[in-house]
């Protein structure tokens, strides 16, 4: 009960502030100077925000900068995620800065609960890892959008750091560390003429699960290069399908850990919200196999 | 390779700031050398000529700048940079220059991108601003939107000629 609250608490926070970052927003169109330092971007060209609260698709970060806050201005925006499964469920709520074009910030916290499988392993009916990211991504060159007379992609790299609060049943199930950071190089590109978003990423991680598991394991302790990538095709300026890939390492003994994969599709009504619903098969987790099931996220900012 | 890992990313932080000068120094003279003195504007491509179809032909274009220039002086963003402009003039010249991309019977006659722009302190949100009231008109004249983009996708290099404040 009291988890649960602090995970209300945090949604509240977090819509709270978006809703400070809309009406910050429209103090600045107020200013005399409309939409001057703000908002510049192309609607959808900031992305979603992906699991870890980063900008990219919904499994994994873009070379793109989040929000849409283009070059000499910021933007921010929140989000929250609800992914449900068969026999779990997470809940997901984070915010995100970007800078310039240049920079992006991002915090979120994921709140994985086990339901039944939490009474079956002996921990408790719904019984919940708790994991918070901090994350920063860079973009080092390239334009995803505005270079479309080249083949050259934009490209950037981040780290997420990854802290989850159940170091002692992690510790059980074999994994090494209740924290980690993971390392990711990613390009992205949009080819206009095709209506088309390529993304891949390569990610350095330790992580079990994203994290929700702990890092490292019985079976590999190392950093592994996993790849993830995307592909979305623009139906409008306010709609977009795709699907993603993310592979995952499999370091504990205790539990096989599979590939994620997802199918979505993108509605951005305006630059201040969008919804993001897909269908995602998440494979075997811990003792339960074949999860898959639906993940919604609502985002707002500007 | 975990070990390598931090090191690549002082070494892109370190890059960043390098990066954003020497690109601006190397832009500059590809900018004018690409829009300058090869070609005014962008080249025409004998492979959009469906896509000049789709939008309507020559009169479909003249209909459309209309709306186009209506909305560029309707946004705060983009107006001051119109409001003193001879506008009918532009939106002959841009008549001209879509109809060229899109392999159309025309020929531009007009300056080319980077000296016209030249001094206008243009900055990448007014050239996304000026995207998007286009888009907004090509919506309204139901050009579908694939052939929107791959106009957009000859249009977007220019940024290169176009915006001239970092």
């Amino acid at each position: 009960m009291h988890k649960f609250r602090r995970q209300k608490l945090l949604l509240v926070g977090a819509l709270a502030l978006a809703g400070g970052l809309v009406s910050l927003q429209a103090i600045a169109a107020d200013g005399g100077d409309p939409a001057d330092n703000v908002s510049g971007k192309l609607l959808l060209t900031g992305g979603v925000s992906q699991i870890e609260g980063s900008a990219g698709g919904g499994l994994t970060p873009w070379a793109l900068i989040g929000s849409y806050g283009t070059q000499g201005q910021f933007g921010a925006n929140a989000f929250y995620t609800r992914v449900n499964v068969q026999d779990y469920h997470l809940d997901d709520a984070g915010a995100m800065f970007g800078i310039d074009n240049r920079v992006e910030f991002s915090v979120a916290q994921q709140r994985f609960d086990t339901e039944d499988v939490g009474a079956a392993l002996g921990l408790g009916r719904g019984f919940s890892f708790r994991q918070n990211v901090i994350g920063v991504k860079v973009r080092l060159f390239g334009d995803a959008v505005l270079d479309q007379d080249s083949w050259m992609p934009q490209v950037s790299v981040g780290a997420q750091y990854k802290s989850n609060n159940q170091g002692a049943v992690l510790h059980a199930i074999g994994a090494k560390s209740d924290h980690g950071t993971d390392y990711y190089i990613s390009a992205t590109k949009l080819f206009l003429s095709q209506s088309l978003l390529l993304d891949a990423t390569v990610r350095f991680t330790k992580a079990n699960q994203i994290g929700i598991l702990g890092f490292g394991g019985d079976k590999h302790n190392s950093y592994q290069a996993e790849f993830e990538g995307s592909v979305a095709y623009l139906l409008s300026r306010n709609w977009a399908i795709g699907a993603e890939y993310r592979q995952k390492p499999n370091n504990l003994g205790i539990a096989k850990e599979d590939d994620w994969y997802d199918a979505f599709v993108a509605w951005a009504p305006t630059k201040h919200v969008s919804l993001t619903l897909a269908y995602a098969d998440l494979g075997n987790i811990v003792i339960k196999d074949n999860q898959h099931g639906l993940y919604a996220s609502v985002q707002v900012g500007f | 390779m975990y070990k390598i890992l931090p090191c690549a990313l002082l070494l892109a932080a370190g890059l960043m700031a390098g990066t954003t000068v020497s690109a601006q120094t190397a832009m500059q003279p590809a900018g004018s050398n690409a829009g300058g003195d090869a070609y005014p504007t962008a080249p025409r491509d004998p492979s959009l000529k469906p896509v000049f179809e789709q939008f309507g032909g020559k009169p479909g274009l003249v209909a459309l700048m209309n709306d186009f220039m209506d909305n560029l002086m309707a946004d705060p963003v983009t107006r001051p940079f119109f409001q003193n402009a001879d506008r009918e003039h532009i939106k002959v010249e841009l008549v001209d220059q879509f109809c060229v991309i899109l392999d159309g019977p025309c020929s531009y006659t007009g300056r080319d991108m980077a000296s016209v722009h030249r001094g206008m302190n243009v900055d990448r949100a007014d050239f996304n601003a000026l995207v998007e009231d286009l888009q907004k008109a090509m919506s309204k004249h139901d050009i579908p939107f694939r052939a929107q983009n791959k106009l957009l996708a000859k249009l977007a290099p220019m940024n290169r000629q176009i915006i001239t404040k970092p």
